[in-house]
């Protein structure tokens, strides 16, 4: 089996090997987060532009880290001070962005497939790091390495996810990795945020929206929160007090969970909302393995995105092609 | 590009031989198997180490602990050789601080892949010393690099190959040297 | 003197379908007599149809065609020449340009283009309200004098009943259809296409179906309050066609038209391509299924392409900033003879009807192969293998979802008022 993998824009279309090679690659990547030296010249020389168009943190900073652990250098395009406001289109900034030859894109953007319209128009890898409310592809490989490593396998679990669904990328990449794994989807929230035809996004994929939280928790073995939106309580409003008497995950209603269930988070946490502290600092939680995890995976990704490695695995010597490879044992 | 296979270089009970030979120089050479470590280098340079210091075993009733050591993200020469930048996971469960690390390879070439093994090594920590054991050394090298314990030296050609095949992960035993014909 | 021979005549008004020559003299038809009944004076143009079929001019009851405005997209003169290829011998020319058509200097500025370089006959649609803002009803009465056909709001419906009601009211004293835009804009706000399984699986915001089926219930509703004529632009929804049918069934003079693009494609065609970006959306599987239905069985009127030009630094950007609308004049024939006629579904005599009996009743006026009839007609072949490249196109916008499609059938000729403008080579 060949996988080239030209850019990372999405989850959905990636079969369960291609997955589970992007998980398996991100392991030494993981091992050099123990190391005392966490630096390596693997992509030096390299450039990572990093362009994005929507306000992000910590994800920025996790591709930034990221590259720079790799030994490449990057290039930080801020929305706010990009030329957008000046009325640029998005395919001219890109544009003059590539002009400065990086060898790589990693890009976020508010408006969902905005990614798959750049990578159209470009000739260098494209990393989606969020497109609106279509996928996070490097969340969902984070959430998955983090699941692996804490419950020891990614198949077949009862996943269970709580909050806006209909507006989260993350929920959308967690269901169409997970879900190739054979792990079974419950969808929970208020209604509008979680409307029915979730059901059908992932055919082949069992995913039912439910209503109340306490059958949303029944037997799950990862229970995945969505950051809601303080200021405004998502699209439509609602009420904060509303959300937390049906919604918020506390201890108590953590207990309906399988025992050794845990709780992922992608932050930043509204604490008192959707997760009580005594949650959210639980042996239960894994959300800082998932920010650890996320550096390693966005190694992963890069490495390969820049490196062109594929999963193809062909007799040595008729990969000796120069001197430099005549022994790959050398 | 046709690939030929010109002569055997060694036989299953010669690789033996040999490895049972280069254990006995390395506890010789190092006085003893005190700090002593060996750390495969992927692929073959693993079930190799893992031969010498089972080997080892049996000379001084020691376990030597092993490594193994992916160099994928250490090579010079990434854009090049794409299908073999799939990682494998480097596995090095001692302290490399203060210790007395010997490299364990399959063919020493150009030197480039110990170069790289070094640097990964040293992003470990502070080993006392290192040195390198291979199974072959076929010449034509780019760095100052020379094994410290060798197997075998073979006098080769720029378009000539040696292939170690090793049990675990070819499922037979024996070096060969192929050629590459127009 | 213009004599188009041995072609089948396909005549839904007359409900003829037999091989007939047909003589233009002037403007006008002047002979309809079985093949060969007709001879040719010397030096006489003759247009040899045998193999094609001759119908009436096609009526296109919705376009947009920027001018005055947005001449970057696409001019009268550049648009008529996309619908004479397309085989439209009239097209009716929706108000949203800049300015609205809310008045009668814009719509003589129109019809003075259209005659000066149009290839088509264009018949303005004039604003329902002053700008189309929904506030103040424009004057109607003075740009019907100029010229118009109908009132629309298009681009959105009349803003509220009240306005609705008035305007209906008063294009009932006219004698003027009011053409409806029908959506509900709060429903739709944000949305960029339908409400679904594929807007939420690609994270878009979508509309439901009931966007637009609120509004035409509303309208269906004002209509029988005033008796007005009501025409029911681009209808998408099944629920929709639901209460043109219950409309129809009580008498009311509510009639509906459906886009090519409506018939042939559905949401699930989505895939971040701005040139499947239109309003109304691509609809559901089960819409298009039900317009289909509509289209055979009468509920449908008439089928309007809905021609939306925008040049490609307008559309070729990320699908929530694009533009709504795509080109619709060249490839409508084709599409309604493979989605209509070649799939079994509808009549060839059914399908020319949408195309021109049906959008002239929708206007109030006839269209028929008779003597002293228009010189309009629109020659075409129900089987000729050929490929639409948009590059191609008169049009100056390139934003169609159909280009590279392969067709069997389209239109080989089209003549307005005797002269033919239009001739495939």
């Amino acid at each position: 089996m060949s996988t080239k993998f030209r850019d990372l824009l999405a989850l959905e279309p990636l079969t369960a090997d291609e997955l589970g090679f992007f998980l398996d690659q991100s392991k030494p990547f993981q091992e050099i987060q123990k190391h005392p030296l966490k630096k390596l010249a693997t992509l030096r020389g390299k450039t990572v532009a990093l362009a994005f168009f929507e306000t992000s943190t910590r994800t920025r900073i996790s591709f930034a880290a990221a590259a720079s652990r790799l030994g490449a250098d990057t290039m930080n395009l801020q929305a706010e001070a990009s030329s957008l406001k000046k009325g640029e289109t998005l395919l001219d900034t890109v544009f003059n962005l590539n002009a400065m030859k990086p060898d790589c894109l990693v890009m976020r953007h508010a408006a969902s497939g905005a990614t798959d319209y750049v990578a159209r128009h470009l000739d260098i890898p494209v990393v989606n790091a969020g497109d609106g409310t279509h996928e996070h592809p490097s969340q969902g490989l984070l959430d998955a390495l983090t699941i692996r490593d804490r419950l020891g396998t990614i198949k077949n679990l009862n996943v269970t996810i709580l909050g806006d669904i209909l507006h989260s990328r993350v929920a959308r990449s967690n269901i169409h990795l997970l879900g190739k794994f054979g792990c079974k989807f419950t969808l929970c929230g208020p209604a509008m945020w979680v409307p029915r035809e979730l059901e059908k996004i992932a055919p082949g994929t069992p995913i039912r929206c439910v209503y109340r939280i306490e059958d949303a928790l029944e037997g799950a073995d990862v229970i995945m929160m969505l950051r809601v939106q303080t200021e405004r309580l998502n699209d439509p409003p609602l009420s904060a007090d509303d959300y937390i008497l049906l919604y918020q995950l506390n201890a108590e209603r953590l207990r309906r969970a399988s025992p050794n269930a845990i709780v992922l988070h992608p932050g930043p946490m509204n604490r008192g909302i959707e997760i009580t502290p005594e949650v959210a600092d639980g042996p239960q939680s894994c959300v800082l393995e998932q920010v650890t995890n996320g550096v390693a995976v966005r190694m992963a990704i890069l490495y390969l995105l820049i490196s062109g490695a594929t999963e193809t695995d062909t007799h040595p010597v008729l990969q000796a092609k120069s001197k430099e490879s005549a022994n790959a044992s050398d | 590009m046709r690939i030929v296979e010109k002569s055997q270089l060694m036989s299953a009970p010669e690789i033996d031989r040999t490895l049972q030979r280069l254990a006995h120089e390395i506890v010789e050479k190092s006085g003893g198997t005190k700090d002593l470590a060996l750390i495969g280098i992927v692929r073959r340079g693993v079930p190799l180490a893992q031969r010498i210091a089972q080997a080892m075993r049996g000379i001084d009733g020691v376990n030597v602990p092993v490594g193994v050591l992916d160099i994928t993200l250490y090579r010079d020469d990434l854009s090049k050789v794409a299908p073999q930048a799939v990682l494998r996971s480097s596995d090095i469960p001692f302290g490399v601080d203060n210790m007395d690390l010997v490299l364990v390879d399959d063919v020493l070439y150009t030197g480039r892949t110990i170069r790289a093994a070094m640097n990964g090594i040293f992003d470990l920590g502070r080993p006392k010393r290192v040195s390198l054991c291979v199974l072959v050394d076929r010449g034509h090298r780019e760095m100052p690099i020379e094994a410290r314990y060798i197997g075998r030296k073979v006098q080769t050609s720029d378009t000539e190959i040696i292939e170690v095949r090793l049990q675990e992960i070819d499922k037979e035993e024996r070096v060969v040297l192929v050629d590459r014909v127009e | 003197m213009l004599l188009i021979k041995n072609g089948r005549v396909i005549d839904p008004a007359s409900k003829t379908d037999a091989n007939l020559d047909v003589l233009l003299d002037g403007e006008k038809i002047k002979e309809v007599a079985p093949a060969g009944k007709i001879a040719a004076p010397h030096g006489m143009e003759v247009f040899d149809a045998s193999g094609l079929i001759v119908a009436p001019g096609f009526i296109d009851l919705h376009v947009h065609l920027r001018e005055p405005g947005q001449e970057s997209s696409e001019t009268i003169e550049t648009g008529t020449r996309a619908a004479a290829r397309g085989g439209f011998t009239a097209v009716c020319c929706m108000p949203n340009t800049k300015p609205v058509n809310d008045n009668a200097s814009v719509t003589r500025f129109i019809l003075d283009r259209a005659k000066a370089g149009g290839s088509v006959r264009v018949w303005p649609i004039g604003a329902a309200s002053v700008g189309s803002k929904g506030e103040a009803i424009a004057e109607i009465a003075a740009m019907k004098e100029a010229g118009i056909v109908a009132v629309s709001d298009d681009g959105k419906p009349i803003a509220t009943a009240k306005l609705a009601r008035q305007v209906m009211d008063y294009c009932r004293s006219l004698d003027l259809p009011v053409i409806e835009h029908s959506e509900d804009v709060s429903l739709a706000a944000g949305a960029v296409m339908r409400e679904g399984v594929t807007s939420t699986r690609l994270g878009l915001r979508g509309m439901p179906a009931a966007a637009e089926s609120v509004c035409v219930a509303r309208d269906v509703q004002l209509a029988e309050l005033t008796g007005a004529r009501l025409h029911v632009a681009h209808l998408s929804a099944k629920a929709s066609l639901e209460q043109v049918r219950w409309a129809k069934s009580r008498g009311l003079r509510v009639c509906c038209e459906v886009t090519p693009h409506h018939f042939t494609l559905i949401d699930e065609d989505v895939q971040y391509d701005s040139k499947f970006k239109m309003n109304p959306p691509l609809a559901a599987r089960e819409d298009r299924e039900a317009l289909l239905a509509g289209l055979a069985d009468g509920t449908v009127d008439a089928i309007a392409t809905d021609h939306a030009p925008h040049e490609p630094a307008l559309k070729d950007v990320e699908f929530d900033r694009a533009p709504f609308g795509i080109l619709g004049f060249e490839t409508a024939l084709a599409l309604a003879l493979e989605q209509l006629v070649q799939s079994g579904r509808l009549s060839l005599m059914r399908m020319v009807e949408l195309f021109t009996a049906g959008p002239a009743r929708v206007l109030g006026i006839e269209r028929k192969i008779a003597a002293g009839q228009p010189g309009d007609l629109t020659i075409f072949s129900a089987n000729h293998s050929w490929t639409y490249h948009v590059k191609e196109s008169p049009s100056k916008s390139r934003n169609s979802p159909f280009d590279g499609r392969a067709f069997k059938g389209g239109p080989t000729a089209t003549v307005v008022a005797g002269r033919v403008v239009h001739r495939s080579h």
